[in-house]
């Protein structure tokens, strides 16, 4: 069973040869970490709608402006007349997933490779801002009047699907959708394709745009938004700070091209580096409130570490799954107890405190953020973590980001439903 | 040009990302204006909506080019 073995006990191993991001913080990888780990964030009032009547005014939306400054042209990625085919998530998945193919240099040529590589890219939610106009349009009394494209438009594995008509990766075409875990699942369960032998390259990740006054109400009903730095929007996602009081939802998409690591020696690709590490389980507990501890989350990192055949000890850093809710001390505390003694050596960040919760497009950025911190051999900061509500030996990187040799790094994702993903990387 | 086909072929430009001068009277819609099936009922969907048409489903299916179009709505606005 994969998940007992080693890193080194024969299974293939799995590289990341490319990387494409659009967040809050703009579009292509260099220029989001760049500017993240320049303490810079990407929330501000909401656009895109007026939020007036609703108990939270603040997001982090993907920046529009010229492709040239890291900003969002959609146009210029997508055909207009094809735009409307696709909700906003999947603009934002495809952008994402342009750059990570580009950046890989993978051009599969004969149709045996076509069929070699894949695609898992989820969402949490899916197009929910399509559901939402659908339904107006419905209701009326037009329903005859519905979009032959408002099906395709809205599901959530539809980033999956235009990925691999555009590439002609016939593949493996799946999707993940585990709410604010789908990111490091999608990823997860693609390199396990590939160790698996049932693809060489995966292209994987999460992509979210549920920056809409539905999907706002809708967490706002949950009382699980940020509503008490509406004047002040950079302050509103505080994780670990003792006057947070709810998430910050972001919108984007991060996407990595996955590889076998000797397919991608052999044509001398890139290498970020290597998912060593993956392990998942469920709460069984509540729909929206972790159990007691952490405990799930203890159980997802435990089995990352161990599928990584590595030790707390050896891991640097950890991006924390850190949303700016109450649910942070619980972390926090699962943390700790995983890796006790070593816990006062341990860097953890939430980087979500500079670009709001990604929802399912979360796990993938922040993969990628902790891949990155390792070959940087920097940890991004925590914005915001002015006063901690609890102290702890853990270093929460408040504030600045930090120099630190980073060897191996583990990243926490958890969702609704009580799921739990925890991935753990290495530079190669 | 009837304002009927002037109507029909900006229709046509937009919703297919076409060029204008593309959009003749021959033209077919899959053949030589790149849609997909998808496309054609959005586009017969946008022509009922215009001229305040009914366009049944059989009626739809023999429209295949930009004067089948033209043609159908005439005679349904001339009855």
């Amino acid at each position: 069973m994969l998940q007992s073995a080693g890193s080194d006990l024969g299974r293939r191993r799995v590289v990341v040869t490319g990387m494409g991001m659009v967040t809050p913080l703009g579009l292509g990888t260099g220029n989001v970490w760049k500017r993240l780990v320049a303490g810079e964030s990407g929330i501000d009032r909401i656009h895109t709608f007026d939020p007036s009547d609703l108990a939270a005014h603040v997001a982090g939306e993907v920046p529009e402006g010229p492709t040239a400054e890291g900003k969002l042209t959609i146009s210029d990625w997508i055909p207009v007349k094809d735009q409307k085919k696709m909700d906003r998530f999947i603009h934002l998945g495809m952008i994402a997933a342009a750059e990570a193919v580009e950046d890989s240099g993978w051009k599969p040529e004969s149709e045996e490779d076509r069929c070699a590589t894949g695609v898992m890219i989820g969402s949490g939610i899916g197009g929910l801002q399509t559901i939402y106009e659908a339904s107006i349009t419905v209701y009326e009394g037009r329903a005859k009047r519905l979009s032959p494209f408002f099906i395709p438009s809205a599901l959530t594995n539809l980033v999956s699907g235009n990925v691999s008509i555009k590439y002609g990766f016939k593949g493996p075409n799946h999707s993940a959708v585990t709410a604010c875990a789908t990111g490091v699942h999608a990823i997860g369960d693609a390199a396990r394709l590939i160790m698996l032998g049932d693809a060489d390259v995966m292209i994987a990740g999460g992509a979210e745009a549920t920056v809409c006054k539905l999907g706002i109400a809708g967490f706002c009903s949950a009382r699980a938004l940020s509503t008490s730095f509406n004047d002040t929007p950079q302050k509103a996602s505080r994780p670990w700070d003792r006057d947070r009081d709810g998430f910050v939802m972001g919108e984007g998409a991060g996407i990595v091209v996955l590889e076998e690591y000797e397919h991608a020696k052999a044509r001398g690709a890139k290498i970020y580096g290597e998912i060593i590490g993956y392990g998942m389980s469920g709460d069984a507990h509540h729909i929206t409130a972790p159990a007691e501890g952490h405990e799930g989350a203890f159980r997802a990192m435990n089995t990352a570490l161990k599928s990584a055949g590595v030790t707390p000890a050896d891991v640097g850093y950890v991006n924390a799954h850190g949303t700016s809710t109450m649910a942070d001390d619980l972390e926090l505390e699962a943390v700790e107890r995983l890796f006790g003694d070593d816990a006062g050596k341990l860097a953890m960040s939430s980087t979500k405190s500079a670009i709001g919760h990604l929802l399912g497009a979360a796990g993938a950025v922040e993969a990628m953020f902790s891949m990155l911190a390792i070959r940087d051999k920097v940890v991004p900061p925590t914005l915001n973590l002015d006063n901690p509500s609890r102290e702890s030996a853990i270093d929460r990187v408040a504030h600045e980001a930090q120099e630190r040799d980073v060897k191996v790094a583990l990243s926490n994702s958890f969702g609704f439903g009580g799921t739990n993903a925890s991935i753990v990387v290495r530079g190669v | 040009m009837s304002e009927i086909a002037d109507k029909v072929k900006k229709i046509v430009v937009e919703h297919l990302g076409v060029e204008e001068s593309k959009v003749t009277p021959e033209a077919s819609f899959i053949d030589d204006l790149g849609a997909d099936s998808l496309d054609t009922v959005e586009l017969v969907m946008a022509f009922e909506e215009a001229f305040n048409v009914e366009i049944p489903e059989d009626a739809a299916e023999k429209i295949a080019t930009v004067k089948d179009a033209v043609d159908y709505i005439e005679a349904q606005k001339a009855a």
